[in-house]
């Protein structure tokens, strides 16, 4: 039976959200001055990359969040069997209110019907947790935050899409995520990363493409397709221009992580979950004798 | 870079083209979704002297209270303007404001506005919390705070050399069409071949 510290696992988890909004992850950074480099001197992209690098450095130097937009903290939960998911969910939850104290959250919870605020950035669904069981004698928590500008530039289309001649096959989910990314311009804070469920039903594909948003910048894809699917929309997506901000540059999209799951025969959905250049994700893995590593 | 003194006045903004980079330093205040439902429905005129030559930014802060209850900003990037869409215009023609300082630009009824009023959007760097906070050397005052909560108080704040991009100016001029002109081209081709 897994057993832990509960007071002890309400401050690992503090620390887990501090990490996340403070810190951006090394291979998100490497990716932020690969683009960096690509500018032209002179040019408001290459200025715009040089002043997104001096801020990661200042948050991380001072833990302060790296964008005053704390999102949506998205917590993704592997647990052994036998643990409980309440117990979990309100110890998240009090580490979430302690964070918005420390400055590490803004208070980021509206209520929909009154418009007011919580004021420690709890609410229904905030935060928003998945759980799911596994064989490992260890928990992990995956923390994202993801914040509205881009949430609002996500989106999903229904194939097949006629105005855009895209069927239902893998040219046509091309098809929409050029479609997307056009669309979305520089409002998800370019260059964005894209998580893309192809499949399932509305909900499942959502879910789907946003979880994809949890792997590495750098890995590969198990799929073969896939893999070079996301090579090539990378690259195209990168002729469109749109930069930094959308103020014009060579990096339009730093990279593109794709995922697929049964649907029914009558629908085929794909989402796109655009997530902003301040990727803030990191985990957290609690062993059986109370000890943490983060990652 | 253009520096920028607050207030400032509508022959000085009119210079202004798109594509300029600024660095802003005076008084501003902040007003985002709530904000300016709230003005729209009030049009109150304890805003004017804030407003009057000065700048709305669009902002939603991360702030901390001292124990001596002063206020200072922990993070404070722009939040996404578009929203404001439908209230902008009126609001900078009717408390001559100058400027709004936002992020993704806004829409023909504001580019329409600020040749008629004489304004500029300005576009900050979305995602600059801790840098920008760094801009705000001070916290004046904050209205409605009790009404609106933290990100959609009235912030009245002090920046020095809070860097932005001129995205929309006075002549007609947007940024944002131009780009997207040419995305729009690159897209079809992409798409249809
Ligand atoms: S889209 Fe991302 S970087 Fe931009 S304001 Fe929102 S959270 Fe911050």
């Amino acid at each position: 039976m897994f057993q832990y510290d509960e007071r002890k696992l309400k401050d690992q988890l503090l620390e887990l959200i501090r990490l996340a909004a403070t810190d951006l992850p090394k291979d998100v950074v490497e990716s932020i001055q690969a683009a960096h480099t690509d500018e032209p001197e002179g040019s408001a992209a290459k200025s715009v990359f040089g002043m997104i690098l001096k801020n990661i450095e200042l948050a991380r130097a001072e833990s302060t969040p790296i964008c005053q937009d704390t999102g949506t903290n998205i917590y993704l939960v592997y647990i052994p069997e036998g643990v409980g998911m309440r117990k979990l969910t309100s110890l998240i939850k009090e580490a979430t209110a302690e964070a918005v104290d420390k400055s590490y959250l803004r208070p980021n919870a509206v209520d929909s019907l009154t418009g007011k605020n919580s004021g420690n950035n709890i609410g229904e669904g905030q935060p928003f947790i998945h759980f799911e069981e596994w064989d490992n004698d260890f928990i992990e928590f995956k923390l994202m935050l993801k914040g509205g500008g881009c949430e609002n530039v996500s989106t999903q289309y229904k194939l097949p899409d006629v105005g855009l001649g895209a069927g239902r096959d893998l040219d046509g989910v091309y098809k929409v995520i050029v479609d997307a990314v056009n669309q979305a311009q520089g409002l998800g804070c370019a260059p964005g990363i894209l998580g893309i469920g192809i499949g399932g039903d509305r909900a499942a594909s959502h879910l789907g493409a946003k979880t994809q948003l949890f792997r590495k910048m750098t890995d590969t894809n198990s799929n073969p397709d896939l893999a070079v699917l996301e090579t090539k929309l990378k690259g195209d997506l990168n002729k469109l221009g749109v930069g930094p901000m959308g103020f014009g540059g060579n990096t339009t999209v730093m990279g593109v992580k794709m995922g697929s799951m049964h649907r029914l025969p009558a629908s085929f959905f794909v989402s796109i979950s655009y997530m902003c250049w301040a990727y803030r994700r990191h985990s957290m893995t609690l062993n059986i004798k109370g000890e943490v590593s983060y990652d | 870079m253009i520096k920028l003194q607050l207030p400032i006045s509508e022959a000085a903004i009119r210079e202004l083209k798109m594509g300029d980079e600024v660095l802003i330093s005076g008084l501003m205040v902040t007003a985002r979704d709530a904000a300016h439902k709230y003005i729209h429905e009030n049009w109150p005129d304890w805003l004017k002297p804030i407003m009057e030559n000065s700048m709305i930014y669009h902002c939603g802060p991360v702030v901390k209270k001292h124990e001596d209850g002063s206020w200072s900003f922990v993070a404070a990037g722009p939040t996404t303007s578009i929203r404001e869409e439908p209230y902008e215009a009126a609001v900078m023609e009717y408390y001559k404001v100058r400027a709004v300082i936002g992020k993704g630009g806004m829409g023909e009824k504001t580019l329409a506005g600020l040749a008629k009023s004489g304004g500029v959007y300005l576009h900050a760097i979305g995602g600059l919390a801790a840098s920008l906070a760094k801009s705000v050397v001070k916290v004046k005052d904050v209205y409605m705070l009790e009404e609106l909560g933290v990100p959609e108080a009235f912030w009245h704040i002090e920046v020095k050399e809070f860097p932005a991009v001129v995205t929309m100016d006075s002549h007609g001029g947007s940024l944002h069409k131009s780009i997207k002109a040419h995305s729009d081209e690159v897209a079809k081709k992409l798409i249809f071949g």
